[in-house]
C-alpha cells in the first residue's frame, strides 16, 4: 500500500482535519515568517550581505551573543541541575513556592527582568553599591549580560530535568549502593550518565534563547558598540533606520545559528537514545 | 556465610512491618520467606542489605555484626523485583560495576574483570548479550544479567526479592528451576522473598511463613506443606477446604455429619474447631465403602490440566466443597455434572480455638 493511499482507514477518527490544522498553524506561525527573513535574504545582493554580515560590529555582536549565551547556558546547567536535584529529592516547607518561582523568569516580561537587573547592578543599586566598593562593575559589561541570561535560561534546565529526575526509581541507587559503590560513584556512574541526556536538552534551548534574547539584556547591558552590543540589538538598530535588507541579513545569521544548535541537540538525542532503547 | 537474624523490629508510621524476627540461615541453604504482601518479608530483606535499618535487634553474618553497616560495606548481592539495571550502561558494564567501584589497590586488572564478567555471563548464559543495553533484553534475561551483576562482587549472601514476579507465568517457571539448579552450582547462602507458596515450595530448601511481622512456621517444603502448624499457613499454602464444627469425644460435627479426624483429638468437653482438607486429599467414589462417606452433588467440573476440579454439594455444609482429582479417576468413573457421589473426609486436619485466619 502506498504511504499516503487515500482510501487507508485510520483507527482516529479526525486525521485530515488536525494534520491540515497543524500544516496551517505551524506555516502561519513559523514557517511563513521564517521563509520570508531567508527570502528576503537571498533577494539581497551577495556583496552587501557578505558585506553586511562581516562588518566589524555586527561580527562582535554576533560574538558577543554566543559567548554570553554559552556562559550563561553552562551556569544554567549547574544551578539549574542542583535546584532541580533540590526540588525532586528533598522535602521541606515552602518547596512548592520554590517550585513555582523557578517558572518567573517565564513569566515575568522581559523588560521587567531587565530594569530590575539595571536598578540592582547599578552603581547606587543594592549589590553595584557593594561591588563598586571593591571596584566591580557588572553594569555595561558582558558580565552584566550573563547574569541577565542566566536569570533568562534557568528554567529551561530545571523543568527539563525535574520529569526525568522524580522518574528515577529509588531501586538504581540501592542496587549501586549493595554492589560497593560510594555515593559518589553512584552519581558518577549511575546517576549523572542517566540524566546528562535532560541535560544536555536543557542548556541547549536556555543557550538558543539566551542568543536570541533582547529585553531583559538591553537594561543591563549599556550596549556600547563593540564591546556590549548584542546581535538582536543589532537588528533592532538597523530596523531603526530603515535598513531592513541589513536587519534581515543578521536575522538570517540567527537563524541558521539557531537551526545547527537544534540539529545538533537532535542528533546527541538520538545518539543516547541508541545508547538506551 | 551463615545468618543470624535476632529479634528484629521495625515500626512504620502506622503499622508494624517487623515484630521481632528470629531466624538463623545456614550456610549455602536456599531459604524462602513466604507470606502475603504487606507481612513485612520484604523490610526484612531490605534490612539484611542494609537498605533500611531496624528499630532493634541485630543481624549476624558469620560471625560479624553487620546490624549498623551501611549497605556499601555489607558485601551482600541484592536482586530487586524490577531488576535494577543501569539503563545507560550495556549488560559487560551491568555487571562490572560491582567490580569497577572498587578502591583502586583491591580492583582487579582490566583483564581480570573481563575474564570474571565473562565467566558470569556464561553462567546466567547471557554471554551473547554482552554489547546489549537491559532496555533491549525481556524481562527474564534483565532478572539474569542482575543476578550475573550481584554476584559479581563475590557476595557471602544472595537476597532476592520476588525475583520473578514481574514476569509471565512460563518464564518464571523456567527461571526458577534455572536458579534451582545455579544455587546447587555456586552454593551461595540465600534468601528469596516470595508471596507465591509454588514458588517458594519447589524452589526452597526451607520455607519460612511469615504473617503480619511474625513467623508463623519454618520448615523444609515437605513439613510446612503436610503439616501446617496452624490455620494460616494451611489457608496460605495452596487451596483448602475449611469446615467450621464442633469438636466432642475425638470427632468433628460438620452439618450433622461426623468427620473421623486422623490425629487424635484430647479431651472430651466440646470445644469449637475448624477442620481443613485439601482439595486433592478428599476420596471420590461411585460406592459408598464406609459409614464415615458422605454423599454430595456434582454442581461443577473444571479442567485444571493435569487434575480435574469438582465443586460438590452436600447437605449440612454451608459452602460448596471443593476436590481435586486425577484426569484419570474422572474419566474411569464417568463422573459428570449432577452425579451423586461419595467423599471420603478422613484426611481432615482439626485446628481448635480461634485462630485467624
Amino acid at each position: 500500500m502506498p504511504p499516503f493511499s487515500t482510501n487507508r482507514k485510520h483507527i482516529l477518527p479526525g486525521f485530515g482535519l488536525s494534520m491540515g490544522y497543524t500544516v496551517f498553524y505551524l506555516s502561519a506561525i513559523v514557517i511563513v515568517p521564517l521563509a520570508t527573513i531567508v527570502i528576503g535574504t537571498f533577494r539581497m545582493d551577495p556583496q552587501a550581505f557578505i558585506g553586511t554580515v562581516t562588518a566589524p560590529r555586527v561580527l562582535a555582536s554576533c560574538r558577543l551573543s554566543l559567548t554570553t549565551a554559552l556562559l550563561a547556558a553552562l551556569c544554567d546547567s549547574v544551578f539549574g541541575f542542583l535546584a532541580a536535584w533540590t526540588l525532586v529529592r528533598y522535602r521541606f516547607p515552602g518547596r512548592k513556592i520554590l517550585d513555582a518561582l523557578v517558572d518567573i523568569p517565564f513569566a515575568l516580561p522581559t523588560a521587567v527582568a531587565g530594569i530590575c537587573f539595571a536598578t540592582l547592578y547599578s552603581p547606587v543599586g543594592w549589590i553595584g553599591q557593594l561591588l563598586a566598593a571593591k571596584g566591580i562593575q557588572l553594569i555595561n559589561t558582558p558580565t552584566g549580560i550573563v547574569i541577565a541570561l542566566i536569570f533568562i535560561g534557568f528554567p529551561f534546565v530545571v523543568r527539563t530535568l525535574q520529569p526525568v529526575l522524580s522518574e528515577l526509581e529509588p531501586e538504581i541507587e540501592e542496587s549501586a549502593r549493595s554492589l560497593g559503590a560510594t555515593r559518589w560513584q553512584t552519581f558518577r556512574r549511575v546517576l549523572f550518565p542517566h540524566l546528562f541526556p535532560s541535560l544536555l536538552t536543557g542548556a541547549t534551548l536556555s543557550f538558543a534563547r539566551g542568543i536570541g534574547e533582547y529585553g531583559s539584556v538591553i537594561f543591563i547591558a549599556g550596549n556600547l558598540p563593540y564591546k556590549t552590543e548584542i546581535a538582536p540589538l543589532m537588528i533592532m538598530s538597523k530596523l531603526d533606520q530603515f535598513d531592513y535588507d541589513g536587519a534581515s541579513a543578521v536575522a538570517f545569521m540567527l537563524l541558521i545559528a539557531s537551526f545547527t544548535m537544534l540539529l545538533m541537540l537532535n542528533a546527541v538525542q538520538r545518539w543516547q537514545e541508541k545508547a538506551s532503547h | 556465610m551463615s545468618i543470624d537474624i535476632r529479634n528484629i523490629t521495625k515500626r512504620f508510621p502506622g503499622y508494624t512491618a517487623l515484630a521481632g524476627i528470629s531466624l538463623k540461615v545456614g550456610t549455602g541453604e536456599l531459604v524462602a520467606l513466604l507470606g502475603p504482601s504487606g507481612c513485612g518479608k520484604t523490610t526484612l530483606l531490605r534490612i539484611i542489605a542494609g537498605l533500611e535499618t531496624a528499630d532493634a535487634g541485630s543481624i549476624i553474618l558469620e560471625d560479624r555484626d553487620t546490624t549498623n553497616l551501611p549497605a556499601r560495606e555489607k558485601k551482600v548481592g541484592f536482586v530487586f523485583q524490577h531488576y535494577a539495571l543501569f539503563r545507560r550502561l550495556n549488560v559487560f558494564e551491568n555487571v562490572a560495576f560491582g567490580l569497577n567501584v572498587l578502591p583502586r589497590s583491591s580492583r582487579p586488572r582490566k583483564k581480570e574483570i573481563r575474564e570474571r564478567v565473562l565467566h558470569l555471563l556464561g553462567l546466567v548464559q547471557m554471554e551473547w548479550s554482552i554489547d546489549r543495553y537491559p532496555s533491549q533484553l525481556s524481562g527474564g534475561q534483565r532478572q539474569r544479567v542482575a543476578l550475573a551483576r550481584a554476584l559479581a562482587v563475590n557476595p557471602k549472601v544472595l537476597l532476592l526479592d520476588e525475583p520473578f514476579s514481574a514476569l509471565d507465568a512460563k518464564v518464571r517457571l523456567e527461571l526458577r528451576r534455572w536458579l534451582r539448579k545455579l544455587h546447587d552450582e555456586i552454593h551461595v547462602t540465600s534468601i528469596f522473598v516470595t508471596h507465591d507458596q509454588e514458588e517458594a515450595l519447589e524452589l526452597a530448601d526451607r520455607i519460612v511463613v511469615i504473617n503480619k511481622g511474625r513467623i508463623e512456621q519454618q520448615g523444609t517444603p515437605q513439613e510446612v506443606y503436610d503439616h501446617p502448624a496452624n490455620t494460616f499457613v494451611y489457608n496460605f499454602l495452596g487451596n483448602v477446604n475449611v469446615f467450621h464444627g464442633r469438636i466432642r469425644d475425638g470427632k468433628v460435627m460438620v452439618g450433622g455429619h461426623h468427620i473421623e479426624a486422623q490425629e487424635k483429638l484430647n479431651g472430651h468437653e466440646e470445644k469449637t474447631g475448624q477442620a481443613f482438607i485439601r482439595p486433592h486429599e478428599i476420596g471420590v467414589s461411585r460406592i459408598r465403602s464406609s459409614d464415615n462417606d458422605m454423599p454430595g452433588i456434582i454442581r461443577d467440573i473444571r479442567l485444571m490440566g493435569s487434575q480435574i476440579g469438582l465443586e460438590l454439594e452436600s447437605a449440612g455444609f454451608e459452602h460448596p466443597i471443593e476436590v481435586e482429582i486425577p484426569r484419570e479417576t474422572w474419566s474411569n468413573l464417568g463422573l459428570d455434572r449432577g452425579d451423586e457421589v461419595f467423599i471420603t473426609l478422613d484426611k481432615v486436619k482439626v485446628f481448635t480455638g480461634d485462630y485467624e485466619i
